[in-house]
């Protein structure tokens, strides 16, 4: 579909607004894993503002809704405030992330409105996503399941087992977004174990590949266009590559940025310089 | 008892290929896993059996899916991998979700105990029931005959929680003659009142307490079997009342002593509702058995065969 430079600089100003909400919850909530949840708010704001999913927040277990997998559970705080800003639930929860009582926690569960799976634990989504794909193809729908996981979840064998099978059955339904950030909790992927090269990989498994920059809203927004409508018998992967901690200088490139807090002062500071 | 000797698989199988045939939110899944039974369901449904491979985290997974969109789903693995390979995969997808989401998924281990005798600790599967019972919101089927395993079939599908179900490896004699004598939602059965002494076990232990019995029954005494195939969740009003007045319980299982498998359910309910019983474990020590022969040598080495069981009693419990 055609749109306009209003519709992306409208995705544009989300973004921004997504990725300020997402430092204000980490004032609320150290907790958070920061620089992991900054890597894939393009990702968000593409697939909620940008219509590539099919949902009804009002209702969020709606039948015809697209089923979207948050593999990387962790770092998907900058979620919660595309969910409250969608009308999930109410933008003042986003006060209450990990505080008593709130059900906004620091890593998200299928508690919170617009979450389908249990969240934290790395290498389950993929393998959830197959089975959900594999159901809504025996009934002959046209739904379609997106998956979000990180690289550093690659090391998880679980997640092979998935990319196997997915691939044996044709699951072209279904399209896993990697959020290619590059880097694990204590040094770059390259340093632990090198992924790479990740499109070969998923290419010899069955795997129609993709690779875009993962911040660029027109490029993620076509590549993800496509893959909705992708009726070739294999299923897709969005190989997006991120920058983790991206926005914010002190997190950008730094290998140890994963288990980094911010304090008031350097949030402050970190929003007054996104652009 | 009856001496028809069949495998549980296969009569459950052999259910689930004729409830497949009427209802189509049905899924089979196996991790490279067979039967005879099966050769026949996975020719005739072949858009809802898959075989995932030698991969019990994705058979778990990809079970959870289905389950999640309203499928009933039967996840079919060796005993020892499926509850062990894929514990966090149990733990995560279904007993986490399980608690406010309806999730179908029937997970079928078959090697209870020492059914795999001669292939090993690697094959041998002594932790399991002590380990799924750990895990919230599973129901956990250990029968001890084929005509519970049939009987079970209603159950898997009305029931929408997940469900750990721990079959025999061998065929197996049956012992209750017909479902109609069971009682599902009891999780229990009285097979004999005793005076005293009850003995109490799950799965194929079952037919060990049922011999032991009967020799002890020779030397004039009278010792009750229990027999537990629903450990969770049983009924403890009743269970609590038909052991009341025994004087010694003595727990044989196909596991490792007091690690919180049947001697460890006993025990607690014990604790909690202040019986005044005393309690005595039968099991494997807190070590793994490398010997090498089938399950009855097995059993007579740890003294865990009918012979030994009843010897016990006999030596110990009666002055």
């Amino acid at each position: 579909m055609e749109h306009d430079k209003d519709f992306f600089r409208y995705l544009k100003d989300k973004a921004l607004h997504t990725r300020k909400e997402t430092l204000n919850i980490h004032g609320i909530s150290q907790e958070t894993r920061i620089a992991s949840s900054l890597s894939c708010v393009e990702i968000f704001t593409v697939l909620y503002y940008g219509k590539i999913l099919n949902f009804k927040s009002s209702e969020p277990g709606w039948e015809n809704r697209d089923r979207f997998i948050i593999s990387k559970g962790h770092g998907a705080i900058s979620l919660y405030p595309v969910l409250a800003d969608t009308g999930y639930f109410d933008a003042l929860e986003l006060a209450n992330v990990g505080k008593e009582g709130s059900f906004l926690g620091g890593i998200p569960d299928y508690i919170i409105p617009g979450f389908e799976t249990t969240n934290g634990s790395l290498g389950h989504g993929l393998g959830v996503a197959c089975g959900i794909s594999l159901a809504l193809k025996r009934k002959k729908r046209k739904e379609k399941v997106f998956v979000l996981m990180g690289d550093g979840e690659l090391y998880e064998g679980s997640v092979w087992e998935a990319v196997m099978f997915a691939g044996r059955h044709g699951l072209d339904n279904l399209t896993l977004i990697l959020d290619n950030n590059k880097i694990c909790m204590l040094d770059y992927c390259k340093n632990i174990l090198d992924l790479e090269p990740l499109d070969k990989k998923f290419g010899v498994f069955g795997w129609n590949t993709l690779t875009v920059d993962g911040h660029d809203l027109t490029g993620l927004y076509e590549a993800l266009s496509g893959l909705k409508e992708n009726e070739t018998g294999r299923p897709g992967v969005l190989i997006a590559n991120t920058v983790k901690g991206k926005g914010v200088k002190s997190l950008e490139n730094d290998p140890l940025c994963h288990i980094k807090n911010l304090n008031e002062a350097q949030i402050k500071e970190a929003i007054e310089g996104l652009k | 008892m009856k001496t028809e000797r069949k495998t549980m698989r296969d009569v459950f199988i052999d259910r689930i290929f004729h409830m497949m045939e009427e209802d189509e939110s049905i899924f089979f899944i196996s991790a490279d896993f067979g039967s005879p039974m099966l050769d026949k369901l996975r020719d005739k449904f072949k858009d809802r059996f898959i075989n995932v491979g030698i991969a019990e985290q994705n058979l778990i997974n990809v079970s959870t899916g289905l389950a999640l969109e309203g499928f009933t789903v039967y996840a079919y693995a060796i005993a020892p991998f499926l509850t062990m390979r894929a514990f966090e995969q149990i733990r995560i997808n279904l007993s986490l979700h399980a608690q406010f989401k309806d999730v179908n998924v029937n997970f079928i281990g078959v090697g209870a105990g020492l059914s795999y005798d001669v292939s090993g600790p690697t094959h041998h599967c002594l932790e399991d029931i002590s380990i799924i019972r750990t895990l919230p919101n599973i129901i956990l089927f250990s029968p001890s005959d084929w005509v519970l395993a049939q009987g079970f079939i209603d159950y898997s599908i009305n029931v929408k929680k997940p469900k750990y179900i721990r079959f025999d490896g061998k065929p197996i004699n049956n012992i209750y003659g017909s479902f109609e004598n069971v009682k599902l939602e009891d999780g229990f059965k009285e097979i004999k009142k005793g005076n005293e002494i009850c003995l109490i076990s799950t799965g194929y232990m079952t037919h060990t307490t049922i011999k032991a019995a009967d020799t002890l029954a020779k030397d004039g005494i009278n010792a009750g079997v229990l027999d537990v195939f629903l450990l969770k969740p049983i009924n403890e009003n009743l269970f609590v009342e038909t052991l009341k007045d025994y004087k010694y319980l003595i727990t044989l299982e196909e596991a490792f002593m007091n690690k919180g498998g049947l001697d460890g359910l006993v025990s607690s309910l014990i604790d909690e509702y202040d019986l005044k019983v005393k309690l005595k474990r039968m099991g494997f020590k807190d070590s793994y058995v490398f010997d090498i022969g089938g399950r009855e040598y097995l059993h007579k080495i740890n003294n865990l065969d009918d012979i030994s069981v009843a010897k016990y009693i006999k030596d110990t419990l009666i002055k």
